[in-house]
């Protein structure tokens, strides 16, 4: 066999198994990416829906039942994030928003300021759900994102009509240790945020992540428990939400809210 | 001369028990412990390996007469990655849940002694068909103990079995009490080295000589 032992011969072969490899992996990611992309919307918005409680985690949802709460429940908006003014609604459309795509892109964006929560840049606009009830918000939903343990974490809050209160979180898209601080991916450490505020009396965000556990939200409300093994991941969060929450983030937005409301 | 002879029944069956990739060669664990808390996802987990040694073999298969042998392995690890990475991609698109919560563990299906063993050991020796049978053989011998243990830690440890509630749990107004070690790692050790006791209980002949 010293024909197959050339190496011109294995050259050859080798180079043909990788165009053969290459081509049907790029045929297979292209001719799929539609829908993968339409799969990472719904699976977005569900979250956003899972936050404010009107879809449980684990719950099945179509593409047609996420529309259908939009068009009823959940008006989605565009926070100009330095004033804090929304955005006319019919000026932008919110829900084709791409905040992961605005925020790495020098035009929409701009350096963020200096931060501990991983936040390199800002989008000039941050996406905000009202959740409305008999034409009333009655809560509002934000967009987190910060750097945890092994990459960027993305989540959603929910604040009750009072611009304070948590209503819901969800991490939906997160690579932190599974089993240690891939736990913020847990519906029950999730459901522990219910009831907590999000700033404490004087309107500073204060809310934290501690080591152990904290007391239930009436008696304990800034503190939430950590998680153990996952020290990094629970301090991570701790900074994002509370940059999120502070003027660099929706702070300005949250005051108008809690003095305006929607309008 | 039939196409489907003694080699290609035994290239089918052989995995599935006697020559199980996992009760007897004890391959491919470090994913039997990780997926397996939950049927649907041992399910998924299951067709995957299947597919990916099936197609690999084949296509190991095909080109065995042509494959120079020094660069044998790395040609069988390309066939692998491409197909995994084709499985991922299908996954993302159609249960896209489902791929999330099997995150990186679908990516080392490439790592899987599994399929890169039997390619080397059964497709660099073996015609396409018989290849693709034992492919199939092995992915089924895979499934059988994946499933077997998935179904018990998900019984056991959240009162389900596929999803749907078989035993009601306490704190939804049911009666029964979670196992809570169920749903980790360690009880997956447990179960599957239970099963490859249990095997080679069974079957003395399979016992190492020491």
């Amino acid at each position: 066999m010293a024909r197959l032992e050339s190496p011109r011969y294995t050259f050859l072969f080798a180079t043909a198994v990788c165009v053969v490899c290459a081509l049907m992996v790029s045929v297979a990611a292209v001719s799929l990416q539609p829908r993968q992309k339409a799969n990472a919307r719904l699976y977005m918005e569900k979250n956003v829906l899972v936050a404010a409680g009107l879809v449980k985690p684990g719950q099945d949802v179509t593409i047609k039942e996420v529309e259908k709460y939009f068009e009823k429940d959940v008006s989605a908006r565009l926070v100009d994030l330095a004033s804090g003014e929304l955005l006319p609604a019919d000026k932008a459309d919110a829900r084709s928003y791409d905040q992961r795509g605005a925020r790495s892109d020098p035009a929409t964006s701009r350096v963020a300021p200096a931060n501990t929560a991983g936040v390199g840049r800002l989008p000039r606009y941050g996406v905000a759900y009202f959740v409305m009830k008999g034409g009333q918000p009655e809560q509002v939903v934000i967009a987190l994102e910060g750097l945890g343990m092994w990459g960027t974490v993305y989540g959603f809050m929910s604040l009750d009509r009072d611009g304070r209160t948590v209503r819901g979180l969800t991490y939906y898209d997160q690579k932190e240790t599974p089993g240690l601080g891939g736990e913020i991916g847990n519906p029950a450490w999730q459901a522990l945020w219910k009831g907590r505020r999000a700033y404490d009396d004087q309107g500073i965000p204060r809310l934290t992540v501690i080591k152990g556990q904290a007391g239930a939200p009436d008696k304990d409300p800034l503190r939430v428990d950590g998680m153990s093994g996952a020290t990094i991941t629970s301090n991570a969060i701790t900074r994002l939400t509370q940059f999120w929450l502070s003027d660099d983030g929706y702070g300005k937005f949250l005051r108008r809210f809690r003095e305006k409301g929607a309008g | 001369m039939s196409a489907f002879g003694k080699r290609e029944r035994e290239a089918l069956l052989a995995p599935i028990l006697a020559n199980n990739p996992i009760g007897v060669q004890v391959l491919g664990i470090c994913s039997a412990l990780a997926i397996t808390t939950r049927m649907d996802k041992a399910f998924v987990m299951t067709m995957g390996v299947l597919l990916v040694t099936m197609l690999a073999n084949v296509a190991v298969s095909l080109v065995r007469n042509h494959t120079p042998g020094s660069i044998r392995i790395i040609v069988q690890l390309s066939i692998i990655a491409s197909l995994v990475i084709v499985f991922d991609q299908i996954l993302k698109a159609t249960l896209y849940e489902l791929s999330l919560e099997l995150s990186v563990f679908v990516g080392l299906i490439i790592t899987n002694c599994i399929v890169m063993g039997r390619a080397e050991g059964y497709a660099m020796q073996n015609p396409p068909l018989a290849s693709a049978l034992d492919g199939i053989g092995n992915g089924l011998g895979y499934g059988l103990v994946l499933m077997l243990t998935a179904f018990i830690r998900e019984l056991l440890g959240a009162g389900k079995v596929f999803g749907f509630v078989v035993l009601p749990l306490a704190k939804d107004g049911g009666w029964y009490v979670p196992n809570g070690m169920m749903l980790i790692a360690p009880s997956g050790l447990f179960i599957i080295a239970g099963l490859i006791w249990l095997l080679k209980t069974l079957k003395p002949e399979l016992q190492d000589k020491d």
